[in-house]
């Protein structure tokens, strides 16, 4: 009897669960597909300072939207070409997957938080939680998300109350415009969490041990947190991974709007836009942040779909 | 099912009033900004203040609404600051063209995703069914900022087969639309194609369409006199619902190819701090939405007997 409990208690630690969630994904060949596309633009963010790549900010006037693989003046290749002001592609594009990564994982991050918190008070609670919630939420939802985005982004500007705050908490003009994206991407993304979060609740309160943590007297807070959203996450794994590749395109969509962080950061957004004016002349510079951001967001929604396929499977 | 609409009507407009405060009060609670923000950075003190008083700006904040939502029920939309127009006057053509874009965009998408989702939820897991899943999750992965420009290096840059921009220079042409179509649709029809597939997937399991092929009906028959009507109800749904995404879809793509149309004047007057074009342009979207997400909600009920009649 102990030994059967000892043996279900014990489980591998945090990153050998890691090493076996990945090995599981081993069955799903899209999921490994997506895992390896992701992982590529994560290790290219981390070694951005390592790889042997120009700077990605160092202009060059003779060297205006050339081709890939020009020759630079220090001998070596621009080997994806160069942008309008001369700048080396490949190393933008590798500068620019850590704003990307970063501050899309953060608004996803950010959003989740929340929403997860709305979803399961909703969900558990009833009632009025419920109503007054789901109303919130309603009201977010209503909004196509890209408006809702821009009507906030318009007024909260580095002049408006919210902007004077972030400046005077010491954060430089990229991380507050960052800050208030993310802000804009959580008012906009919560709700839909929400709104699955309070489904799965819905369904997860009536099991037996939520009763038997009530009778054990445990606290509405202790049966939220502990006892129904661990238990949620199998869902939500698959959603998070889709949400955060909607969540980057929204971001980079901003950057291409000129809404998104401000220049001279390489965001991929941006770069498209930038080139777009020059015609022919800037197709090459206009290709390559497409592809990275579609490779990123193809890498997200693969390993979504490999992860749901295994989950599914048992 | 009448008393249903009812509520839903009833709380459709409680949320569009409870949004048109929050936006009011997000643009206009601020008068000293917003008298910078249309009269301009360079504007003096004295002068906003005399323009506040002027516009009757200094009445108490629930005056102002009930006056500012009048004045945009019945079409007084305030004047545009970045154009010097009336803002419905400038807003009405571009309303127009997203229109007829967004219109185009729908009919082909929901026809293309109707067919490949019956398609491939007949037979799941067959080999057609696997290629156009493949198809569908790969263009839902590209953003139509990034579909838009392998669009042009290819059929403008590479064969110069169509013109790069739409602007409707020299007036209306098709021509022109085919670019930002093509964008729109295929950003939006893996997602209409995967909830038809799951939609015909399990109608096609169900015992009513077993029973039609095991009596020996004709296979035709039995798809599309059985199942399709039942498979449709919810794609239907979700389509107009996603009339929300489509629209966000619609303003990087006007943007992209400079199509003169609502969301491009949107993150104009965004980039331009033009508070009462945005405001007004962030209420209709609002409205368009709500109704659809109504449409959407009666269309559900009417089109499943099992809900009309219960």
């Amino acid at each position: 009897m102990t030994d059967a409990v000892a043996a279900t208690t014990q489980r591998p630690s945090s990153f050998g669960r890691i090493l076996r969630a990945i090995g599981l994904l081993r069955e799903s060949p899209i999921g490994i597909f997506g895992l390896i596309l992701v992982s590529f633009w994560v290790i290219m963010a981390i070694f951005a300072d390592v790889l042997p790549i120009r700077d990605p900010l160092a202009q060059s006037a003779p060297d205006l939207l050339k081709p890939m693989f020009s020759p630079a003046p220090d001998g070596g290749y621009y080997w994806l070409g160069t942008d309008d002001k001369g700048r080396d592609i490949l190393s933008r594009l590798i500068f620019g997957s850590r704003l990307v990564l970063f501050w899309s994982t953060l608004a996803t991050v950010v959003a989740y938080l929340v929403g997860m918190l709305m979803g399961v008070a909703a969900g558990y609670r009833g009632g009025w939680w419920d109503e007054v919630l789901s109303f919130i939420g309603n009201i977010f939802l209503a909004f196509p998300q890209m408006v809702l985005y821009i009507v906030l982004l318009s007024q909260l500007s580095p002049e408006s109350p919210l902007g004077q705050v972030l400046a005077e908490a010491g954060f430089s003009k990229t991380v507050a415009k960052g800050l208030t994206i993310v802000l804009a991407i959580m008012l906009g993304t919560a709700p839909q969490v929400m709104r699955i979060v309070r489904g799965i609740v819905l369904d997860l309160k009536t099991r037996d041990y939520i009763a038997a943590a009530e009778v054990r007297g445990e606290t509405p807070f202790y049966i939220m947190i502990v006892e129904l959203l661990p238990n949620a996450r199998g869902p939500l794994i698959v959603d998070a991974c889709l949400r955060m590749g909607y969540v980057t395109i929204a971001i980079a969509a901003l950057g291409f709007l000129g809404l998104g962080l401000p220049p001279p950061d390489p965001d991929w957004g941006k770069m498209i836009s930038e080139v777009r004016g020059y015609g022919p002349m800037g197709g090459n510079a206009m290709l390559w942040p497409a592809v990275a951001i579609s490779s990123l967001v193809l890498g997200l929604n693969l390993l979504a779909d490999g992860v749901r396929e295994i989950s599914l499977r048992d | 099912m009448l008393v249903l609409a009812a509520r839903r009507l009833a709380s459709m407009i409680l949320i569009m009033l409870v949004i048109s405060v929050m936006l009011f009060v997000f643009f206009e609670g601020d008068k000293l900004n917003l008298a910078m923000r249309v009269l301009g950075p360079y504007s003096t003190m004295e002068g906003r203040l005399q323009w506040l008083a002027d516009n009757g700006y200094n009445r108490p904040l629930i005056e102002r609404y009930f006056s500012w939502l009048f004045g945009f029920l019945t079409g007084d939309w305030n004047r545009s600051a970045q154009f010097s127009a009336p803002v419905l006057k400038f807003l009405a053509p571009r309303l127009a063209n997203t229109a007829i874009l967004a219109g185009c965009v729908f009919v082909i998408t929901v026809a293309i995703s109707l067919v490949l989702g019956v398609l491939s939820g007949i037979r799941e897991a067959s080999l057609r069914d696997r290629t156009i899943t493949v198809i569908s999750v790969l263009t839902t992965s590209i953003p139509e900022f990034a579909s838009a420009t392998f669009l042009v290096a290819i059929f403008v840059f590479w064969l110069n087969w169509l013109p790069g921009s739409s602007s409707f220079s020299s007036g209306f042409s098709w021509v022109e639309l085919i670019l930002p179509v093509a964008t729109l649709v295929i950003y939006n029809f893996g997602y209409y194609t995967r909830m038809t597939r799951a939609s015909m997937a399990e109608v096609m399991s169900s015992q009513y369409v077993r029973t039609a092929i095991l009596k020996g009906l004709p296979y035709n028959r039995v798809i599309l006199r059985h199942a399709l009507r039942n498979a449709l109800i919810a794609p239907f749904t979700v389509m107009i619902l996603q009339l929300n995404y489509l629209l966000s879809g619609v303003v990087v793509t006007e943007v992209f190819f400079a199509y003169d149309g609502y969301g491009k004047a949107l993150v104009d007057a965004a980039q331009y701090g033009d508070v009462y074009l945005i405001l007004a342009g962030a209420m209709v979207a609002v409205v368009v939405a709500v109704i659809s997400q109504f449409i959407s909600d009666i269309g559900y009920t009417f089109l499943n007997p099992r809900i009309r009649f219960a």
